[in-house]
């Protein structure tokens, strides 16, 4: 089943091969109908790549595929697949695979004369037609070279087999052992096989070895160039790409509640949006594991499946701990809503985690997955190894639109200028960032949580003092002001006297009120005093006046009285 | 030493080729010398029995394989070199005697 592609497309056509990431570095598969060499130092994986390329032609793919073999035997390599889940003697009984086992030994040939190889195109001519493969494995052809007495003849032959193939339109991978120095093989296989090169390589770095793969030459296609690491699982290769070649991920208007309504609320309200990725960090005892396992069972309680992948704790010391703050995961594990995968990081390199991670999350399905926490995953590789792995962590979560809670540690951290650079570079992946902090005042410390980040929402800026009891995590104002930030015992004597100084205050004001109506009522009484003396006063000047005024009247009449009297008309003084 | 066993030879060619064609003639030509009426020669065409070049282990044509007497020998190329032929058969002092390439 060739990739059909449209006409006006000219691209090459590709033969995907099923491997776990290797299609999306080629974009899209081996090229069809032609040679690929794939190289590397011995136990690189080289056979393995090979054999799972014709597996997956087909098994998935619906590509028979013949596998020669100039190294091993049909039985070996049958065991040795077979650690990989590979059925070979099924596939071989059912025809969709054939493995034939070029043996050549040295020292019973001898030379006598001119020949050629053709009874190896025989083989591979009568292998191919007798399954209808569409698939080709050499594993390694060089072999040939320690076998046949004359190179110059193996080598033209070589180059006639890899035509061969191409003019039979077979998809092949050939193998080559790595050679000395710069060469890319030992007897220059390259130099035949020129459309698309894999070099496969095993490095050893802090201990742990990874496998690298690298498509150095393909021809006619864009490719990704970098060094992938890939795995030799239980499930075949996995080659994670660093980073996918394309970000294009759905990104989800639903947002997902932590569980926390005070945190919740400082988020918007509504949490945190389907598919994101929540960097909790803190310095150790913040309660970090505590918000990540509040969030597992809030989804839990959803209905949801939740993943818990676990670096310091077993699952019973989770279990048991997070009891003790009032989350008890133990009915969702036995529901089988939770999984906790608990494993001691050096157990294994970091590739094998993410395989690991991968694995679990692709069987599992979940809806919020945690891991708790990943600065613990830095003790089994380089620091700077951590992050292209988060990446890969956090592409596939957003592809499979999960939620991800990881946590992180950050070192000594108890000053309130924690550092924050200790976050592995990871929190530029995240798209919401909680720090929790210790505040170590007056013999006392306590935890704030306040959101550093978050993306795509309005989100508070305030710092909130972060409380675990027995009934739970809960989220409380600070004390805000004199320029301090006060928190626990500090905060409530605190806000104690605030509250004795307001009751003073209010006292106060009381009795300032009633000085002032008393003041009021001996001002008023004054007024009324002198208002009275005024009148008073006034009714004296009036009595007076018209004292004068009677007297003056007196006298007015005495004197006319006494004018009458003198002039003896009294009748003209009665009248006026 | 003279060949005194019996030899059981088979040769393989693909298809009928010059070279086949030629190995065929060499071999006839040097058994004929060297272990006249002590050789059974059987001339197999992979190309007619192909399942018979993953059996036989064939990669190079023409290859002559000897089954008997044992040890297991095997013998690729035209032939042409009848002291590298003899060699090939376990025949080290015949080898030595004779020349070194059949000449045609």
């Amino acid at each position: 089943m060739r990739k059909k592609l449209p006409a006006n497309f000219p691209t090459l056509s590709k033969a995907p091969t099923g491997i776990e990431g290797l299609d999306q570095i080629l974009g899209g598969g081996l090229p069809v109908g032609r040679p690929t060499l794939v190289c590397g130092t011995a136990g690189c994986g080289k056979t393995m790549l090979a054999m799972e390329f014709l597996v997956r032609g087909a098994t998935q793919f619906g590509e028979p595929g013949v596998f020669m073999m100039f190294e091993e035997n049909a039985a070996e390599l049958s065991a040795n697949v077979r650690s990989l889940g590979f059925d070979l003697e099924k596939l071989t009984a059912q025809k969709k695979i054939l493995l034939d086992y070029v043996r050549i030994d040295r020292c019973e040939i001898e030379e006598s004369g001119d020949y050629d190889l053709e009874g190896l195109f025989v083989r591979l001519g009568y292998t191919i037609d007798s399954i209808g493969a569409k698939r080709v494995v050499l594993d390694t052809v060089e072999a040939l070279f320690a076998g046949i007495p004359d190179s110059g003849i193996l080598r033209a032959e070589l180059r006639r087999l890899f035509r061969w193939l191409k003019d039979r339109g077979m998809t092949a991978i050939i193998t080559g052992e790595k050679g000395d120095g710069n060469a890319i093989t030992r007897y220059g296989l390259e130099e035949y096989v020129a459309d698309c090169v894999i070099v496969l390589d095993q490095r050893i770095q802090e201990q742990v070895s990874t496998r690298r793969l690298r498509v150095l030459k393909y021809r006619g296609t864009a490719h990704g160039t970098n060094e992938y690491p890939f795995l030799i699982g239980p499930h075949g290769i996995s080659v994670l790409p660093i980073t996918s070649l394309q970000l294009e991920h759905q990104a989800s208007e639903q947002r997902v509640p932590l569980g926390i309504a005070r945190l919740d609320e400082m988020l918007g309200g509504k949490g945190v949006f389907r598919g994101s990725s929540v960097l909790v960090s803190g310095s150790p005892g913040t309660g970090k594991s505590s918000i990540a396992a509040k969030f597992v069972e809030t989804a839990c309680r959803r209905g949801e499946r939740a993943l818990y992948f676990a670096y310091e704790e077993s699952t019973a010391q989770i279990v048991r701990n997070m009891r003790s703050v009032g989350i008890d995961l133990e009915p969702w594990v036995k529901k089988g809503l939770l999984e906790i995968h608990s494993s001691r990081p050096t157990l294994q390199g970091l590739e094998q985690h993410l395989v690991m991670m991968y694995d679990l999350i692709r069987a599992f399905r979940p809806n919020v997955v945690v891991v708790d926490p990943i600065s613990n995953l830095t003790m089994a590789a380089v620091d700077n190894e951590v992050k292209p792995m988060l990446m890969r962590l956090i592409d596939l979560l957003r592809k499979e639109q999960v939620t991800g809670v990881f946590t992180s540690l950050t070192i000594g951290g108890d000053a309130t200028t924690a550092p924050e650079d200790s976050q592995v570079g990871v929190s530029s992946l995240m798209d919401t960032w909680l720090l929790l902090r210790n505040l170590e005042f007056t013999g006392e410390r306590n935890r704030t949580i306040f959101v550093r980040k978050s993306r795509g929402m309005a989100h508070s800026n305030q710092v909130r003092e972060f409380v675990l009891s027995d009934s739970g995590i809960d989220l409380v104002d600070v004390y805000l002001g004199d320029d301090r930030v006060l928190t626990g015992s500090a905060r409530v004597a605190q806000e104690a006297q605030e509250r004795a100084a307001a009751t003073l205050r209010g006292q106060d004001h009381q009795r300032k009120l009633r000085q002032l109506a008393g003041k009021q009522q001996s001002i008023e009484a004054q007024i009324a005093a002198l208002q009275a003396e005024a009148l008073a006063e006034s009714e004296e000047v009036h009595f007076a006046i018209a004292q004068e005024t009677l007297q003056e009247t007196a006298k007015h009449q005495n004197t006319d009285a006494m004018a009458k009297r003198r002039s003896g008309t009294g009748k003209t003084a009665e009248k006026r | 030493m003279t060949a005194t066993a019996h030899y059981v030879l088979r040769l393989y060619i693909a298809g009928s080729t010059p070279r086949g064609t030629r190995a065929i003639s060499n071999v006839r030509k040097i058994c004929d010398e060297y272990l006249e009426g002590l050789y059974e020669l059987e001339v197999v065409d992979i190309s007619q029995h192909p399942m018979l070049a993953m059996t036989e282990q064939i990669i190079a044509t023409p290859t002559l394989i000897k089954t008997l007497p044992l040890p297991l020998r095997r013998v690729i190329g035209d032939m042409s070199r009848s002291d590298r032929f003899l060699l090939g058969l376990d025949l080290r002092d015949i080898a030595e005697k004779a020349p070194s390439a059949i000449t045609r």
